[in-house]
């Protein structure tokens, strides 16, 4: 199903440099930004300030997708994993740039800027965030 | 609030069934619920239906007044209204009518439940049902349905060293129930070396760890229980009910091995029924992915948590164990009508309590148990039944 291109442009800052926002009451960090805070609900309201977010984290679960959505097709067999960012909340990601086989739980990875999907050949290009092994780890 | 009794149930085949349209599936199982319930048209002050995406699997949305149609019941103007959450749809349409007959509003309700998934290709019924998953912050990042499942089961072994074996046993234990089941897509049984060297779907699951795309339709009526034995002569009770929802996305959950809204819909239902999981003498639990059956039997309070992948080799599981799970053959080999899923779950329930469960019967089943998910997580719904 073909979506109108704003409801791409309308999620780039959360999609291309990963902000979310923290609470002004209890400091707690969320991803992707909510309009309220689920702990402080009313108490949070106008407090909920942009924040960016290091994009570096761990590997909490991952599964390698080997059946996929058309627009996935080609890249199978692929590793998608739940990440947990260092400042607390976690996101769903591909890692990419290591062998499959070497994607584990508690394995550190970083953000990366990639293309994600597009619609067909002349439609519109996605871009969002990716995970790969942490340079430092290499 | 009053009491509220099954006092009819009815099933279509479950399958690929291309002879069949939405309208006739809707309408024998409605019809046969309404035969079995001793109920006329005239009697039914409402309907609800359960269907994850009509819109998306034949183009179809209002469908609470189609069904009232098709089921021949235009001229009486019953309210029929349509229920959604997802793969839960079906479980919600039921507990709406519950509500509706415990607040004292209605008396007697049928509940139809329905998905024709057969009637796209292959690749867009998938994608519908990620649907039911976060379509912004999972599926676009390419994370697909079975993908989501296949993170919890990564994890769940992980954590408490639950192996593929564990979970290819309860392919092999849900086939064999469903060799049972005259109603059941898959009537056959399976080795485990099938379930185990079956085409990769997303590590850890293979196609046996997932269940099928099914046509079919499911309906209950429901009855206030002061009234049931009017019509009917063997009621069964709904004596608990429970509903929760959680984070649409799995990754935003408090524990990735734990579905929440199963354990809180449990509690709901319980503590309502004023009984234990110990209570409970059989169960039809969402086996949507063989890992599912094994966190929804923890999370329901069968076994302790990280114990479920061991519950057939404990003889726990097993249709002759100590809590049955999915006599009917479970959604793995029953099939998975998504609307249809929650209300079948009932009929299977209503059919043991009532003793005709012919080959499946559990013996000596006094209190069972119906559990529904929608998505990943986000919605659950629990029903506890008692034989009257």
């Amino acid at each position: 199903m073909k979506s109108n291109v704003a409801r791409f442009w309308r999620e780039i800052p959360q999609r291309y440099s990963i902000i979310g926002n923290k609470c002004g009451s209890c400091e707690r960090v969320f991803f992707p930004p909510r309009e309220s805070c689920p702990f402080c609900r009313r108490k949070s309201m106008g407090k909920m300030d942009d924040f960016k977010l290091s994009g570096k984290g761990e590997v909490v679960s991952y599964t390698i997708i080997h059946v996929a959505p058309e627009d996935f097709e080609e890249q199978v067999p692929y590793p998608v994993a739940i990440i947990e960012l260092d400042e607390g909340p976690r996101l769903t990601a591909q890692i990419v740039d290591c062998d499959i086989n070497d994607v584990k739980i508690g394995m550190k990875v970083e953000s990366t800027f990639r293309r994600i999907q597009e619609d067909g050949y002349i439609g519109a290009i996605y871009y969002g965030y990716k995970f790969k092994p942490l340079e430092e780890n290499k | 609030m009053r009491d509220v009794a099954v006092i009819g149930v009815g099933l279509t085949k479950f399958g690929e069934l291309w002879d069949k349209s939405f309208r006739q599936l809707i309408s024998e199982a409605g019809s046969k619920a309404i035969l079995d319930s001793g109920i006329s048209g005239k009697d039914i002050d409402a309907m609800y239906i359960g269907s994850m995406s009509s819109g998306r699997f034949i183009g179809q949305e209002h469908i609470g007044a189609l069904v009232a149609d098709a089921s021949g019941f235009s001229h009486l103007h019953i309210p029929a209204t349509r229920v959604e959450g997802a793969c839960a749809s079906g479980g919600l349409a039921v507990r709406e009518g519950y509500l509706s007959i415990a607040s004292g509003i209605n008396d007697v309700v049928v509940i139809g439940g329905i998905e024709k998934m057969n009637d796209v290709a292959g690749t867009s019924a998938t994608e519908t049902l990620a649907t039911a998953a976060d379509q912004e912050w999972e599926a676009f990042f390419g994370q697909t349905f079975p993908g989501i499942y296949a993170t919890i089961a990564t994890r769940h072994m992980h954590e408490y060293g639950t192996t593929k074996e564990d979970l290819a046993k309860v392919a092999v234990k849900n086939h064999a129930n469903g060799a049972l089941n005259p109603y059941a897509q898959y009537q056959k049984e399976i080795k485990i070396e099938k379930a185990l060297n079956a085409t990769m779907v997303a590590y850890p699951l293979g196609l046996f760890d997932c269940s099928p795309v099914t046509d079919g339709a499911a309906s209950v009526v429901l009855c206030a229980a002061e009234k049931a034995k009017q019509f009917c002569k063997k009621p069964v009770k709904i004596i608990g009910s429970g509903q929760a929802s959680d984070t649409l996305a799995l990754h935003a959950r408090r524990d990735i091995c734990t579905l929440d809204a199963t354990v809180s819909a449990g509690k709901m239902a319980y503590n309502q029924a004023k009984i234990k999981p110990t209570d409970i003498d059989f169960a039809e639990v969402h086996d949507c992915f063989t890992i599912a059956e094994i966190c929804a039997i923890e999370d329901l309070g069968f076994v302790k948590k990280g114990e479920g992948g061991k519950a057939i080799d404990n003889k726990i599981s097993t249709i002759d164990g100590k809590i049955p799970i999915n006599t009917s053959g479970g959604l793995k080999s029953k099939g998975h009508p998504v609307g249809a899923t929650g209300v079948a779950q009932i009929v299977e329930v209503t059919q043991q309590l009532r003793g005709i469960a012919d080959k499946r019967q559990v013996k000596g089943a006094k209190i069972g148990l119906a559990h529904n998910v929608g998505g990943s997580g986000a919605t659950c719904v629990v029903h506890i039944m008692e034989a009257m």
